[in-house]
Protein backbone atom coordinates (compact mmCIF):
# COMPACT_ATOMS: atom_id res chain seq x y z
CA UNK A 1 0.00 0.00 0.00
CA UNK A 2 1.32 3.43 -0.85
CA UNK A 3 0.94 6.60 1.15
CA UNK A 4 -2.36 8.34 0.64
CA UNK A 5 -2.33 11.94 1.96
CA UNK A 6 -6.10 12.37 1.85
CA UNK A 7 -6.70 9.22 3.81
CA UNK A 8 -3.99 10.25 6.27
CA UNK A 9 -5.65 13.62 6.92
CA UNK A 10 -9.02 11.96 7.31
CA UNK A 11 -7.66 9.48 9.83
CA UNK A 12 -5.98 12.01 12.14
CA UNK A 13 -9.06 12.16 14.42
CA UNK A 14 -8.93 8.36 14.73
CA UNK A 15 -5.35 8.51 16.04
CA UNK A 16 -6.33 11.29 18.44
CA UNK A 17 -9.21 9.21 19.80
CA UNK A 18 -6.82 6.37 20.61
CA UNK A 19 -4.03 8.50 22.01
CA UNK A 20 -5.22 9.05 25.62
CA UNK A 21 -6.03 5.36 26.08
CA UNK A 22 -2.71 4.44 24.53
CA UNK A 23 -0.85 6.61 27.05
CA UNK A 24 -2.76 5.03 29.91
CA UNK A 25 -1.98 1.47 28.90
CA UNK A 26 1.66 2.39 28.31
CA UNK A 27 1.85 3.74 31.85
CA UNK A 28 -0.18 1.07 33.63
CA UNK A 29 0.49 -2.01 31.48
CA UNK A 30 3.70 -1.62 29.48
CA UNK A 31 5.86 0.15 32.06
CA UNK A 32 5.09 -2.63 34.60
CA UNK A 33 6.19 -5.13 31.94
CA UNK A 34 9.50 -3.28 31.73
CA UNK A 35 9.53 -3.34 35.52
CA UNK A 36 9.88 -7.12 35.33
CA UNK A 37 13.66 -6.50 35.17
CA UNK A 38 13.67 -6.25 38.96
CA UNK A 39 13.28 -10.03 38.91
CA UNK A 40 16.97 -10.10 37.96
CA UNK A 41 18.03 -7.53 40.53
CA UNK A 42 18.19 -7.07 44.25
CA UNK A 43 15.57 -4.35 44.42
CA UNK A 44 14.78 -2.79 47.74
CA UNK A 45 11.84 -0.46 48.30
CA UNK A 46 14.02 1.89 50.35
CA UNK A 47 16.90 2.55 47.99
CA UNK A 48 14.54 2.47 45.02
CA UNK A 49 15.59 2.28 41.40
CA UNK A 50 18.78 4.26 41.88
CA UNK A 51 21.26 1.71 43.14
CA UNK A 52 20.28 -1.62 41.81
CA UNK A 53 22.56 -4.59 41.82
CA UNK A 54 22.15 -7.17 39.12
CA UNK A 55 21.93 -10.62 40.60
CA UNK A 56 21.28 -12.70 37.49
CA UNK A 57 19.18 -15.72 38.28
CA UNK A 58 19.77 -15.54 42.04
CA UNK A 59 16.08 -14.81 42.83
CA UNK A 60 14.95 -17.78 40.75
CA UNK A 61 17.45 -20.07 42.48
CA UNK A 62 16.21 -18.81 45.84
CA UNK A 63 12.62 -19.59 44.80
CA UNK A 64 13.36 -23.09 43.58
CA UNK A 65 15.11 -23.80 46.89
CA UNK A 66 12.14 -22.66 48.99
CA UNK A 67 10.80 -25.74 50.77
CA UNK A 68 7.19 -25.27 49.69
CA UNK A 69 7.79 -24.16 46.11
CA UNK A 70 7.06 -27.43 44.29
CA UNK A 71 4.00 -27.98 46.42
CA UNK A 72 2.62 -24.54 45.49
CA UNK A 73 3.13 -25.19 41.77
CA UNK A 74 1.44 -28.57 42.11
CA UNK A 75 -1.46 -27.09 44.13
CA UNK A 76 -1.98 -24.43 41.50
CA UNK A 77 -2.06 -26.88 38.62
CA UNK A 78 -4.25 -29.47 40.33
CA UNK A 79 -6.77 -26.89 41.58
CA UNK A 80 -6.93 -25.23 38.15
CA UNK A 81 -7.31 -28.51 36.29
CA UNK A 82 -10.04 -29.73 38.65
CA UNK A 83 -11.86 -26.43 38.16
CA UNK A 84 -11.52 -26.61 34.38
CA UNK A 85 -12.91 -30.16 34.32
CA UNK A 86 -15.82 -29.24 36.62
CA UNK A 87 -16.45 -26.12 34.56
CA UNK A 88 -16.73 -28.16 31.36
CA UNK A 89 -19.13 -30.79 32.72
CA UNK A 90 -21.46 -29.35 35.35
CA UNK A 91 -22.74 -26.40 33.27
CA UNK A 92 -23.35 -28.74 30.32
CA UNK A 93 -25.39 -31.13 32.46
CA UNK A 94 -27.34 -28.24 33.99
CA UNK A 95 -28.02 -26.80 30.52
CA UNK A 96 -29.25 -30.18 29.27
CA UNK A 97 -31.61 -30.49 32.24
CA UNK A 98 -32.89 -26.94 31.76
CA UNK A 99 -33.38 -27.63 28.08
CA UNK A 100 -35.87 -30.40 28.87
CA UNK A 101 -38.11 -28.02 30.82
CA UNK A 102 -41.13 -26.95 28.81
CA UNK A 103 -42.74 -24.64 31.37
CA UNK A 104 -41.16 -21.30 30.51
CA UNK A 105 -41.96 -19.55 33.78
CA UNK A 106 -40.28 -22.29 35.79
CA UNK A 107 -37.27 -22.34 33.49
CA UNK A 108 -36.79 -18.57 33.72
CA UNK A 109 -37.09 -18.56 37.52
CA UNK A 110 -34.43 -21.24 37.81
CA UNK A 111 -32.13 -19.32 35.45
CA UNK A 112 -32.61 -16.09 37.38
CA UNK A 113 -31.61 -17.81 40.62
CA UNK A 114 -28.63 -19.82 39.37
CA UNK A 115 -27.05 -16.86 37.51
CA UNK A 116 -27.08 -14.74 40.66
CA UNK A 117 -24.00 -15.97 42.60
CA UNK A 118 -21.84 -14.99 39.61
CA UNK A 119 -22.40 -11.33 40.43
CA UNK A 120 -21.27 -11.52 44.03
CA UNK A 121 -17.60 -11.08 44.87
CA UNK A 122 -15.50 -13.73 46.59
CA UNK A 123 -15.28 -11.44 49.58
CA UNK A 124 -19.02 -11.78 50.12
CA UNK A 125 -19.22 -15.43 49.15
CA UNK A 126 -16.12 -16.19 51.23
CA UNK A 127 -17.85 -14.69 54.27
CA UNK A 128 -20.98 -16.71 53.57
CA UNK A 129 -19.06 -19.96 52.97
CA UNK A 130 -17.02 -19.60 56.16
CA UNK A 131 -20.31 -19.15 57.99
CA UNK A 132 -22.09 -22.07 56.32
CA UNK A 133 -19.13 -24.46 56.78
CA UNK A 134 -18.32 -23.47 60.37
CA UNK A 135 -17.64 -26.66 62.41
CA UNK A 136 -19.47 -25.33 65.46
CA UNK A 137 -22.50 -23.47 64.14
CA UNK A 138 -22.52 -23.81 60.35
CA UNK A 139 -25.58 -25.35 58.76
CA UNK A 140 -23.65 -28.06 56.89
CA UNK A 141 -22.05 -29.46 60.01
CA UNK A 142 -25.36 -29.21 61.91
CA UNK A 143 -26.83 -31.40 59.22
CA UNK A 144 -23.95 -33.87 59.44
CA UNK A 145 -24.30 -33.93 63.21
CA UNK A 146 -27.97 -34.81 62.96
CA UNK A 147 -26.93 -37.73 60.76
CA UNK A 148 -24.47 -38.82 63.43
CA UNK A 149 -21.34 -37.68 61.55
CA UNK A 150 -18.50 -35.90 63.35
CA UNK A 151 -18.12 -32.21 62.38
CA UNK A 152 -15.68 -31.67 59.50
CA UNK A 153 -13.21 -28.76 59.45
CA UNK A 154 -13.78 -28.11 55.75
CA UNK A 155 -11.60 -25.00 55.67
CA UNK A 156 -8.85 -26.29 57.93
CA UNK A 157 -8.42 -29.84 56.66
CA UNK A 158 -5.99 -30.50 53.83
CA UNK A 159 -8.04 -33.51 52.69
CA UNK A 160 -11.04 -31.31 52.08
CA UNK A 161 -9.82 -27.85 51.16
CA UNK A 162 -9.24 -28.38 47.41
CA UNK A 163 -12.67 -29.94 46.99
CA UNK A 164 -14.23 -27.05 48.88
CA UNK A 165 -12.51 -24.72 46.38
CA UNK A 166 -13.74 -26.64 43.33
CA UNK A 167 -17.27 -27.11 44.62
CA UNK A 168 -17.76 -23.53 45.79
CA UNK A 169 -16.28 -22.29 42.51
CA UNK A 170 -18.89 -24.29 40.63
CA UNK A 171 -21.59 -23.14 43.02
CA UNK A 172 -20.73 -19.55 42.04
CA UNK A 173 -20.18 -20.05 38.32
CA UNK A 174 -22.04 -23.11 36.99
CA UNK A 175 -25.31 -21.23 36.45
CA UNK A 176 -23.63 -18.52 34.47
CA UNK A 177 -21.74 -21.20 32.56
CA UNK A 178 -25.02 -22.67 31.31
CA UNK A 179 -25.82 -19.50 29.32
CA UNK A 180 -23.44 -20.27 26.50
CA UNK A 181 -24.58 -23.90 26.23
CA UNK A 182 -28.27 -22.94 26.32
CA UNK A 183 -27.59 -20.57 23.43
CA UNK A 184 -25.85 -23.38 21.54
CA UNK A 185 -28.76 -25.76 22.24
CA UNK A 186 -31.32 -23.42 20.70
CA UNK A 187 -29.29 -23.27 17.50
CA UNK A 188 -29.48 -27.03 16.86
CA UNK A 189 -31.50 -27.80 13.75
CA UNK A 190 -34.96 -28.89 14.95
CA UNK A 191 -35.60 -31.02 11.85
CA UNK A 192 -32.95 -33.46 13.11
CA UNK A 193 -35.16 -34.22 16.11
CA UNK A 194 -38.27 -34.61 13.97
CA UNK A 195 -36.46 -37.03 11.69
CA UNK A 196 -35.20 -39.05 14.64
CA UNK A 197 -38.72 -39.37 16.08
CA UNK A 198 -39.86 -40.88 12.80
CA UNK A 199 -36.96 -43.30 13.13
CA UNK A 200 -38.30 -44.18 16.58
CA UNK A 201 -35.48 -42.68 18.63
CA UNK A 202 -36.24 -41.99 22.30
CA UNK A 203 -35.30 -38.88 24.20
CA UNK A 204 -32.07 -40.42 25.50
CA UNK A 205 -30.95 -41.46 22.03
CA UNK A 206 -31.74 -37.98 20.72
CA UNK A 207 -29.61 -36.43 23.44
CA UNK A 208 -26.72 -38.75 22.70
CA UNK A 209 -26.80 -38.57 18.91
CA UNK A 210 -28.11 -35.07 18.19
CA UNK A 211 -27.88 -32.75 21.20
CA UNK A 212 -24.39 -33.57 22.42
CA UNK A 213 -22.77 -33.55 18.97
CA UNK A 214 -24.62 -30.26 18.38
CA UNK A 215 -22.89 -28.52 21.29
CA UNK A 216 -19.53 -30.25 20.86
CA UNK A 217 -17.92 -27.35 18.93
CA UNK A 218 -18.73 -24.89 21.72
CA UNK A 219 -17.43 -27.35 24.33
CA UNK A 220 -14.15 -27.66 22.44
CA UNK A 221 -13.95 -23.87 22.21
CA UNK A 222 -14.48 -23.50 25.96
CA UNK A 223 -11.82 -26.14 26.64
CA UNK A 224 -9.21 -24.46 24.45
CA UNK A 225 -9.91 -21.03 25.92
CA UNK A 226 -9.67 -22.35 29.47
CA UNK A 227 -6.10 -23.56 28.82
CA UNK A 228 -4.86 -20.09 29.72
CA UNK A 229 -6.12 -20.64 33.27
CA UNK A 230 -3.87 -23.56 34.22
CA UNK A 231 -1.77 -21.37 36.49
CA UNK A 232 -4.59 -19.19 37.78
CA UNK A 233 -6.17 -21.26 40.52
CA UNK A 234 -8.40 -18.32 41.46
CA UNK A 235 -6.66 -15.78 43.70
CA UNK A 236 -9.80 -14.03 44.98
CA UNK A 237 -11.40 -17.26 46.08
CA UNK A 238 -8.33 -18.85 47.67
CA UNK A 239 -7.30 -15.66 49.43
CA UNK A 240 -10.71 -15.26 51.04
CA UNK A 241 -11.00 -18.89 52.13
CA UNK A 242 -7.52 -20.10 53.06
CA UNK A 243 -5.47 -19.94 56.25
CA UNK A 244 -2.03 -21.27 57.25
CA UNK A 245 -3.51 -24.66 58.20
CA UNK A 246 -4.33 -25.40 54.56
CA UNK A 247 -1.30 -23.85 52.83
CA UNK A 248 -0.14 -27.40 52.17
CA UNK A 249 -3.09 -28.14 49.88
CA UNK A 250 -4.40 -24.71 48.97
CA UNK A 251 -1.54 -22.23 48.62
CA UNK A 252 -1.26 -21.20 44.95
CA UNK A 253 1.20 -19.13 42.92
CA UNK A 254 -0.79 -15.91 43.17
CA UNK A 255 -1.23 -16.07 46.93
CA UNK A 256 2.48 -16.86 47.29
CA UNK A 257 3.38 -13.91 45.02
CA UNK A 258 1.26 -11.69 47.25
CA UNK A 259 2.73 -12.90 50.52
CA UNK A 260 6.36 -12.74 49.38
CA UNK A 261 5.86 -9.40 47.69
CA UNK A 262 3.63 -7.28 49.86
CA UNK A 263 3.72 -8.98 53.25
CA UNK A 264 7.43 -9.84 53.32
CA UNK A 265 8.40 -6.94 51.01
CA UNK A 266 10.77 -9.12 48.97
CA UNK A 267 9.92 -7.26 45.76
CA UNK A 268 12.45 -8.95 43.52
CA UNK A 269 11.69 -12.52 44.57
CA UNK A 270 7.96 -11.93 44.22
CA UNK A 271 8.47 -10.41 40.76
CA UNK A 272 10.61 -13.38 39.71
CA UNK A 273 7.77 -15.71 40.63
CA UNK A 274 5.29 -13.43 38.85
CA UNK A 275 7.49 -13.50 35.76
CA UNK A 276 7.55 -17.30 35.69
CA UNK A 277 3.78 -17.36 36.00
CA UNK A 278 3.23 -14.70 33.32
CA UNK A 279 5.51 -16.40 30.82
CA UNK A 280 4.06 -19.88 31.27
CA UNK A 281 0.50 -18.51 31.22
CA UNK A 282 1.28 -16.55 28.07
CA UNK A 283 2.38 -19.76 26.33
CA UNK A 284 -0.82 -21.52 27.39
CA UNK A 285 -3.09 -18.61 26.42
CA UNK A 286 -1.36 -18.42 23.05
CA UNK A 287 -1.74 -22.15 22.55
CA UNK A 288 -5.40 -21.93 23.58
CA UNK A 289 -6.17 -19.16 21.10
CA UNK A 290 -4.26 -20.98 18.37
CA UNK A 291 -6.23 -24.18 18.92
CA UNK A 292 -9.49 -22.24 19.17
CA UNK A 293 -8.65 -20.62 15.84
CA UNK A 294 -7.71 -23.94 14.24
CA UNK A 295 -10.68 -25.95 15.45
CA UNK A 296 -13.46 -23.43 15.95
CA UNK A 297 -12.49 -20.57 13.61
CA UNK A 298 -12.40 -18.38 16.67
CA UNK A 299 -10.83 -14.92 16.49
CA UNK A 300 -10.20 -12.38 19.22
CA UNK A 301 -10.93 -9.35 17.08
CA UNK B 1 -40.56 -33.58 19.50
CA UNK B 2 -42.43 -34.55 22.65
CA UNK B 3 -41.75 -38.11 23.48
CA UNK B 4 -44.13 -39.27 26.13
CA UNK B 5 -43.01 -42.70 27.19
CA UNK B 6 -43.66 -43.27 30.86
CA UNK B 7 -39.92 -43.41 31.55
CA UNK B 8 -39.57 -39.93 30.06
CA UNK B 9 -42.47 -38.63 32.12
CA UNK B 10 -40.73 -39.92 35.24
CA UNK B 11 -37.55 -38.24 34.11
CA UNK B 12 -39.40 -34.93 33.68
CA UNK B 13 -40.78 -35.08 37.23
CA UNK B 14 -37.35 -35.94 38.58
CA UNK B 15 -35.89 -33.08 36.50
CA UNK B 16 -38.24 -30.51 38.07
CA UNK B 17 -37.31 -31.72 41.53
CA UNK B 18 -33.56 -31.68 40.94
CA UNK B 19 -33.59 -28.23 39.30
CA UNK B 20 -35.60 -26.87 42.20
CA UNK B 21 -33.13 -28.32 44.69
CA UNK B 22 -30.18 -26.84 42.76
CA UNK B 23 -31.81 -23.41 42.66
CA UNK B 24 -32.53 -23.57 46.38
CA UNK B 25 -28.87 -24.41 47.03
CA UNK B 26 -27.90 -21.24 45.17
CA UNK B 27 -30.44 -19.15 47.02
CA UNK B 28 -30.05 -20.64 50.47
CA UNK B 29 -26.84 -18.95 51.68
CA UNK B 30 -28.19 -15.53 50.79
CA UNK B 31 -31.47 -16.12 52.59
CA UNK B 32 -29.50 -17.56 55.51
CA UNK B 33 -27.36 -14.41 55.76
CA UNK B 34 -30.45 -12.22 55.59
CA UNK B 35 -32.12 -14.23 58.38
CA UNK B 36 -28.98 -14.06 60.55
CA UNK B 37 -28.74 -10.29 60.11
CA UNK B 38 -32.23 -9.83 61.59
CA UNK B 39 -31.77 -12.30 64.45
CA UNK B 40 -30.44 -11.89 67.95
CA UNK B 41 -26.89 -13.05 68.51
CA UNK B 42 -28.03 -15.57 71.12
CA UNK B 43 -30.23 -17.31 68.59
CA UNK B 44 -27.47 -17.21 65.96
CA UNK B 45 -24.85 -18.65 68.30
CA UNK B 46 -27.25 -21.38 69.37
CA UNK B 47 -27.46 -22.31 65.69
CA UNK B 48 -31.24 -21.98 65.55
CA UNK B 49 -31.36 -19.56 62.58
CA UNK B 50 -31.72 -21.04 59.13
CA UNK B 51 -34.20 -19.38 56.78
CA UNK B 52 -36.23 -17.14 59.06
CA UNK B 53 -35.07 -14.61 61.68
CA UNK B 54 -35.28 -15.79 65.30
CA UNK B 55 -35.92 -13.10 67.98
CA UNK B 56 -36.32 -10.49 65.26
CA UNK B 57 -34.17 -7.42 65.90
CA UNK B 58 -32.79 -4.50 63.92
CA UNK B 59 -29.90 -3.93 66.30
CA UNK B 60 -27.18 -5.07 63.93
CA UNK B 61 -28.44 -2.62 61.33
CA UNK B 62 -28.73 0.12 63.93
CA UNK B 63 -25.18 -0.55 65.02
CA UNK B 64 -23.96 -0.49 61.46
CA UNK B 65 -25.56 2.84 60.67
CA UNK B 66 -23.66 4.27 63.62
CA UNK B 67 -20.50 2.72 62.26
CA UNK B 68 -18.75 5.57 60.49
CA UNK B 69 -16.29 3.32 58.72
CA UNK B 70 -19.06 1.42 56.98
CA UNK B 71 -20.77 4.58 55.77
CA UNK B 72 -17.49 6.16 54.75
CA UNK B 73 -16.47 3.07 52.76
CA UNK B 74 -19.89 2.94 51.15
CA UNK B 75 -19.30 6.52 50.00
CA UNK B 76 -15.83 5.68 48.68
CA UNK B 77 -17.30 2.81 46.71
CA UNK B 78 -20.00 5.02 45.22
CA UNK B 79 -17.39 7.59 44.18
CA UNK B 80 -15.19 4.90 42.68
CA UNK B 81 -18.13 3.45 40.74
CA UNK B 82 -19.16 6.83 39.33
CA UNK B 83 -15.61 7.81 38.32
CA UNK B 84 -14.55 4.33 37.25
CA UNK B 85 -17.59 3.58 35.11
CA UNK B 86 -17.47 7.00 33.38
CA UNK B 87 -13.78 6.66 32.61
CA UNK B 88 -14.21 3.06 31.42
CA UNK B 89 -17.11 3.99 29.17
CA UNK B 90 -15.32 6.98 27.67
CA UNK B 91 -12.22 4.96 26.75
CA UNK B 92 -14.21 1.95 25.60
CA UNK B 93 -16.05 4.03 23.02
CA UNK B 94 -13.09 6.18 22.01
CA UNK B 95 -10.91 3.12 21.35
CA UNK B 96 -13.55 0.80 19.91
CA UNK B 97 -14.62 3.23 17.18
CA UNK B 98 -11.26 3.61 15.41
CA UNK B 99 -10.44 -0.07 15.85
CA UNK B 100 -13.72 -1.05 14.23
CA UNK B 101 -12.57 0.51 10.92
CA UNK B 102 -11.35 -1.71 8.13
CA UNK B 103 -7.57 -1.98 7.79
CA UNK B 104 -8.02 -0.71 4.21
CA UNK B 105 -9.28 2.67 5.39
CA UNK B 106 -7.37 2.89 8.70
CA UNK B 107 -4.04 1.18 8.23
CA UNK B 108 -2.73 1.45 11.79
CA UNK B 109 -5.79 -0.31 13.10
CA UNK B 110 -4.28 -3.80 13.36
CA UNK B 111 -1.11 -2.58 15.06
CA UNK B 112 -3.13 -0.60 17.61
CA UNK B 113 -5.43 -3.56 18.20
CA UNK B 114 -2.48 -5.82 19.00
CA UNK B 115 -0.94 -3.25 21.34
CA UNK B 116 -4.18 -3.24 23.34
CA UNK B 117 -4.92 -6.97 23.16
CA UNK B 118 -1.39 -7.91 24.20
CA UNK B 119 -2.05 -6.42 27.65
CA UNK B 120 -4.74 -9.08 28.09
CA UNK B 121 -2.29 -11.86 27.37
CA UNK B 122 0.74 -10.72 29.33
CA UNK B 123 1.37 -8.41 32.24
CA UNK B 124 4.00 -7.11 34.61
CA UNK B 125 2.29 -8.65 37.59
CA UNK B 126 1.74 -7.52 41.13
CA UNK B 127 4.89 -5.72 42.27
CA UNK B 128 5.79 -3.80 39.07
CA UNK B 129 2.17 -2.63 38.82
CA UNK B 130 2.19 -1.59 42.45
CA UNK B 131 5.45 0.31 42.03
CA UNK B 132 4.07 2.30 39.09
CA UNK B 133 0.99 3.35 41.06
CA UNK B 134 3.20 4.25 44.00
CA UNK B 135 5.73 6.22 41.91
CA UNK B 136 2.88 8.21 40.38
CA UNK B 137 1.85 9.29 43.87
CA UNK B 138 -1.56 7.68 43.58
CA UNK B 139 -1.50 5.71 46.86
CA UNK B 140 -4.47 6.58 49.09
CA UNK B 141 -6.21 8.30 46.17
CA UNK B 142 -9.40 7.09 44.53
CA UNK B 143 -7.61 7.44 41.19
CA UNK B 144 -5.47 4.43 42.11
CA UNK B 145 -8.68 2.43 41.84
CA UNK B 146 -9.74 4.03 38.56
CA UNK B 147 -6.71 4.71 36.36
CA UNK B 148 -4.85 1.35 36.25
CA UNK B 149 -7.92 -0.29 34.75
CA UNK B 150 -9.14 2.77 32.88
CA UNK B 151 -9.10 1.06 29.48
CA UNK B 152 -11.09 -2.18 29.78
CA UNK B 153 -9.74 -4.04 26.76
CA UNK B 154 -12.33 -6.71 27.00
CA UNK B 155 -15.21 -4.19 26.84
CA UNK B 156 -13.40 -2.54 23.94
CA UNK B 157 -13.47 -5.85 22.03
CA UNK B 158 -17.15 -6.26 22.75
CA UNK B 159 -17.94 -2.75 21.56
CA UNK B 160 -15.73 -2.94 18.47
CA UNK B 161 -17.36 -6.18 17.36
CA UNK B 162 -20.72 -4.51 17.75
CA UNK B 163 -19.63 -1.45 15.76
CA UNK B 164 -18.31 -3.72 13.03
CA UNK B 165 -21.70 -5.40 12.74
CA UNK B 166 -23.41 -2.09 11.92
CA UNK B 167 -24.33 -1.55 8.27
CA UNK B 168 -21.69 0.34 6.29
CA UNK B 169 -24.40 2.58 4.81
CA UNK B 170 -24.82 4.33 8.17
CA UNK B 171 -21.30 5.65 8.10
CA UNK B 172 -21.35 6.46 4.38
CA UNK B 173 -24.57 8.45 4.76
CA UNK B 174 -23.04 10.43 7.63
CA UNK B 175 -19.96 11.21 5.54
CA UNK B 176 -22.17 12.38 2.65
CA UNK B 177 -23.80 14.80 5.05
CA UNK B 178 -20.35 16.18 5.82
CA UNK B 179 -20.02 14.70 9.30
CA UNK B 180 -16.51 13.93 10.56
CA UNK B 181 -15.46 10.97 12.70
CA UNK B 182 -16.47 12.48 16.04
CA UNK B 183 -19.85 13.55 14.75
CA UNK B 184 -20.44 10.14 13.12
CA UNK B 185 -19.55 8.39 16.34
CA UNK B 186 -21.70 10.65 18.48
CA UNK B 187 -24.86 11.01 16.42
CA UNK B 188 -24.87 7.90 14.24
CA UNK B 189 -23.06 5.08 16.05
CA UNK B 190 -23.91 5.76 19.69
CA UNK B 191 -27.70 6.08 19.36
CA UNK B 192 -27.93 2.62 17.78
CA UNK B 193 -25.46 1.06 20.23
CA UNK B 194 -27.41 1.54 23.44
CA UNK B 195 -27.79 -2.19 24.23
CA UNK B 196 -24.03 -2.72 23.92
CA UNK B 197 -23.34 0.40 25.95
CA UNK B 198 -25.66 -0.94 28.65
CA UNK B 199 -23.75 -4.23 28.62
CA UNK B 200 -20.29 -2.72 29.04
CA UNK B 201 -21.60 -0.24 31.63
CA UNK B 202 -22.97 -3.06 33.74
CA UNK B 203 -19.75 -5.06 33.33
CA UNK B 204 -17.64 -2.23 34.69
CA UNK B 205 -20.21 -1.28 37.33
CA UNK B 206 -20.21 -4.76 38.86
CA UNK B 207 -16.43 -4.97 38.49
CA UNK B 208 -15.85 -1.70 40.35
CA UNK B 209 -18.39 -2.42 43.06
CA UNK B 210 -16.92 -5.87 43.78
CA UNK B 211 -13.22 -5.00 43.43
CA UNK B 212 -11.41 -5.27 46.77
CA UNK B 213 -7.80 -6.23 46.11
CA UNK B 214 -6.67 -2.91 44.64
CA UNK B 215 -8.20 -1.11 47.62
CA UNK B 216 -6.26 -3.37 49.95
CA UNK B 217 -2.86 -2.74 48.35
CA UNK B 218 -3.19 0.89 47.23
CA UNK B 219 -4.89 2.33 50.32
CA UNK B 220 -2.47 2.56 53.19
CA UNK B 221 -5.02 3.35 55.87
CA UNK B 222 -8.40 1.65 56.27
CA UNK B 223 -10.26 4.96 56.24
CA UNK B 224 -9.71 5.10 52.47
CA UNK B 225 -10.97 1.57 51.86
CA UNK B 226 -13.84 1.07 49.43
CA UNK B 227 -16.67 -1.06 50.79
CA UNK B 228 -15.51 -4.39 49.34
CA UNK B 229 -12.05 -3.94 50.84
CA UNK B 230 -13.46 -2.88 54.20
CA UNK B 231 -15.71 -5.97 54.23
CA UNK B 232 -12.77 -8.15 53.31
CA UNK B 233 -10.80 -6.76 56.22
CA UNK B 234 -13.54 -7.36 58.80
CA UNK B 235 -14.43 -10.81 57.49
CA UNK B 236 -10.79 -11.90 57.65
CA UNK B 237 -10.26 -10.61 61.15
CA UNK B 238 -11.55 -12.52 64.11
CA UNK B 239 -12.15 -9.45 66.18
CA UNK B 240 -13.81 -6.58 64.40
CA UNK B 241 -13.81 -3.70 66.77
CA UNK B 242 -11.32 -0.97 67.35
CA UNK B 243 -10.89 0.49 70.82
CA UNK B 244 -12.79 3.72 70.34
CA UNK B 245 -16.32 2.55 70.97
CA UNK B 246 -18.73 4.73 72.90
CA UNK B 247 -20.71 3.40 75.81
CA UNK B 248 -23.88 3.08 73.73
CA UNK B 249 -22.04 1.23 71.03
CA UNK B 250 -20.57 -1.12 73.62
CA UNK B 251 -24.07 -1.83 74.89
CA UNK B 252 -25.20 -2.54 71.36
CA UNK B 253 -22.21 -4.79 70.85
CA UNK B 254 -23.36 -6.94 73.73
CA UNK B 255 -26.63 -7.44 71.97
CA UNK B 256 -25.11 -8.44 68.68
CA UNK B 257 -22.44 -10.92 67.83
CA UNK B 258 -19.88 -10.50 65.10
CA UNK B 259 -21.88 -12.87 62.96
CA UNK B 260 -24.98 -10.73 62.95
CA UNK B 261 -23.07 -7.51 62.18
CA UNK B 262 -21.12 -9.26 59.47
CA UNK B 263 -24.31 -10.65 58.00
CA UNK B 264 -25.99 -7.26 57.92
CA UNK B 265 -22.96 -5.67 56.26
CA UNK B 266 -22.76 -8.46 53.72
CA UNK B 267 -26.41 -8.01 52.95
CA UNK B 268 -26.26 -4.23 52.58
CA UNK B 269 -23.24 -4.52 50.30
CA UNK B 270 -25.00 -6.86 47.89
CA UNK B 271 -28.19 -4.80 47.93
CA UNK B 272 -27.10 -2.50 45.06
CA UNK B 273 -26.23 -5.56 42.95
CA UNK B 274 -29.61 -7.11 43.72
CA UNK B 275 -31.32 -3.83 42.80
CA UNK B 276 -29.85 -3.78 39.29
CA UNK B 277 -29.99 -7.56 38.90
CA UNK B 278 -32.90 -7.63 36.40
CA UNK B 279 -30.83 -5.46 34.01
CA UNK B 280 -27.69 -7.40 34.72
CA UNK B 281 -29.25 -10.67 33.77
CA UNK B 282 -30.57 -9.38 30.47
CA UNK B 283 -27.47 -7.57 29.25
CA UNK B 284 -24.76 -9.87 30.54
CA UNK B 285 -26.11 -12.67 28.40
CA UNK B 286 -25.43 -10.48 25.33
CA UNK B 287 -21.82 -9.95 26.24
CA UNK B 288 -21.05 -13.49 27.21
CA UNK B 289 -19.80 -14.90 23.95
CA UNK B 290 -17.14 -12.23 23.81
CA UNK B 291 -16.78 -12.74 27.56
CA UNK B 292 -15.21 -16.11 27.02
CA UNK B 293 -12.17 -14.37 25.49
CA UNK B 294 -10.89 -13.22 28.88
CA UNK B 295 -7.67 -15.03 29.67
Amino acid sequence: MHFNPRQFMRNIPLHLMILPALLLIIIFSYIPMAGLVIAFQDFSPISGFRDMTWTGLENFRYLFDLPGFRQVVWNTVIISVLKIIAGLTIPVIAALLLNEVRANGFKRSIQTIIYMPHFFSWVILGGIIVDVLSPSSGIVNMLLKSLGIQPIQFLADNNWFRYVLVITDQWKEFGFGTIIYLAALTSIDQSLYEASIIDGAGRWKQTWHITLPGIRPIMILMLTLSLGNVLNGGFDQVFNLYNPLVYESGDILDTMIYRIGLQEAQYSVSTALGLIKSVVSFVFIGLGYYLAYRFAKYRIF
Amino acid sequence: MHHTSSAYRWFLRFNYVILTVIALLCLFPIVNILAISFSSSAAVNAGSVTLWPVDFTLSSYRYMLENNQFIHSFGTSLLRVVLGVSVNLLFTILVAYPLSKEAATFRSRTAYAWIFVFTMLFGGGLIPGYLVVKEMGLLDSVWALVLPGAVPIFNVLLMLNFFRGLPKELEEAAWMDGAGHLRTLWSVYLPVSLPSIATVTLFSLVGHWNAWFDGMIYMRSPEHYPLATYLQSILQQVSVQNENVTFEQAALLNEISDRTTQASQIFLSILPILAIYPFLQRYFVHGLVVGSVKG
